[in-house]
């Protein structure tokens, strides 16, 4: 009985760590552009000002690109800390809903809940979506790492030593991003269902509030669409 | 402290918070199955939203720029069934050229 539990949790160690693998591979890709925006950002960092630790902790603590270049772009424009902090919360609002999808996948009591919820970010929680609302955690917890580590050392790169890419822009690097999660999202579609309805409010609600609300809460408010999956199926 | 190291202390707290929110309150119980209906569509409805936002917003102005000539380019080659990542280093390409070029 015993050797038999020895030998459920040695395979399902094994699975794991293929799931990790997995999902580091799928995400080496992505983590070159991350890089490349670590470096940018260490380098907009030291631009305004920052001390490398400061800029280099904020990667470490922090690790959200889009919600630091917010805070950066609010303190560097002579913004209080009050509004770097509300605009950085804005933009991550969408880890809240984002969490609360992937819950039930993740293991242990809610401390270890809590540390693998960390794991959140946008790329490897839609690399780990596998339609129906069911998420692989080890796919995405592997996802996450070669990202953070190449965010942090991005940022680290640019902050020490400076213009090490040219600009990120010229490189149509910005471009990679929309253009990722329009992979993924063409993928949501192909599995069917109500996902290219929703798909299509949440893209006009963003579009439209673009003008009007600080940014974040455009991408946060195109949730509304997912409660399209409340109606009754007919 | 400086206001820096406040910002990005208070953002970190709030980041790590934001984030174990769900899987704490959520726990490993299942969700119910109106919750679950809508959970599936949050995937297709948030990338949306960051592809939309991404690829036409600047802050809070919506512009038309060489990025979304790279996108639409990317959606073409994912419709003609090409691999993902040519997909995506066109995307990055075609708005590199555009830049320069035009």
């Amino acid at each position: 009985m015993g050797s038999e539990m020895d030998e459920m949790e040695k395979e399902r160690r094994t699975d794991d760590r293929e799931g990790y693998l997995a999902g580091a591979r799928a995400a080496l890709p992505f983590a070159l552009a991350t890089l490349a925006l670590g470096i940018s950002f260490g380098m907009l960092a030291r631009s305004l000002g920052w001390e490398p630790f400061a800029a280099i902790a904020s990667s470490v603590l922090v690790c959200s690109g889009s919600a630091q270049f917010a805070m950066a772009a609010v303190l560097g424009s002579g913004g209080g800390p009050l509004a770097a902090i509300v605009a950085a919360v804005l933009i991550n609002a969408r880890f809240g809903p984002m969490g609360v999808a992937i819950a039930p996948y993740l293991r242990g009591g809610p401390f270890r809940r809590a540390l693998e919820g960390q794991a959140v970010v946008d790329a490897s929680w839609a690399l780990a979506s596998r339609g129906g609302g069911r998420f692989d955690r080890e796919y995405m917890i592997g996802a996450t790492i070669p990202q953070v580590v190449a965010w942090i050392g991005g940022t680290t790169a640019g902050v020490l030593g400076g213009n090490l890419v040219g600009d990120p822009e010229k490189l149509g690097l910005d471009a990679i991003f929309p253009a990722f999660f329009l992979v993924l999202l063409v993928e949501e579609i192909r599995r069917g269902g109500s996902a290219l309805a929703a798909a299509l409010i949440a893209g006009a609600l963003a579009l439209m509030l673009v003008p009007f609300a600080p940014p974040g809460v455009p991408v946060i408010s195109a949730c509304l669409a997912a409660l399209l999956g409340l109606r009754r199926p007919s | 402290m400086t206001a820096l190291w406040i910002a990005i202390i208070v953002v970190a707290v709030a980041n790590a918070a934001i984030k174990a929110s769900g899987p704490v309150v959520v726990g490993g119980r299942e969700l119910p199955p109106w919750a679950t209906a809508a959970v599936a569509l949050l995937a297709p409805a948030l990338l949306a939203a960051l592809v939309v936002t991404q690829t036409f917003s600047e802050g809070q102005r919506l512009v038309l720029d060489e990025r979304a000539v790279g996108v639409a380019v990317a959606g073409i080659l994912l419709a003609l069934k090409a691999p993902v990542l040519v997909a995506i280093v066109l995307a990055a390409a075609v708005t590199a050229l555009m830049r320069i070029f035009v």
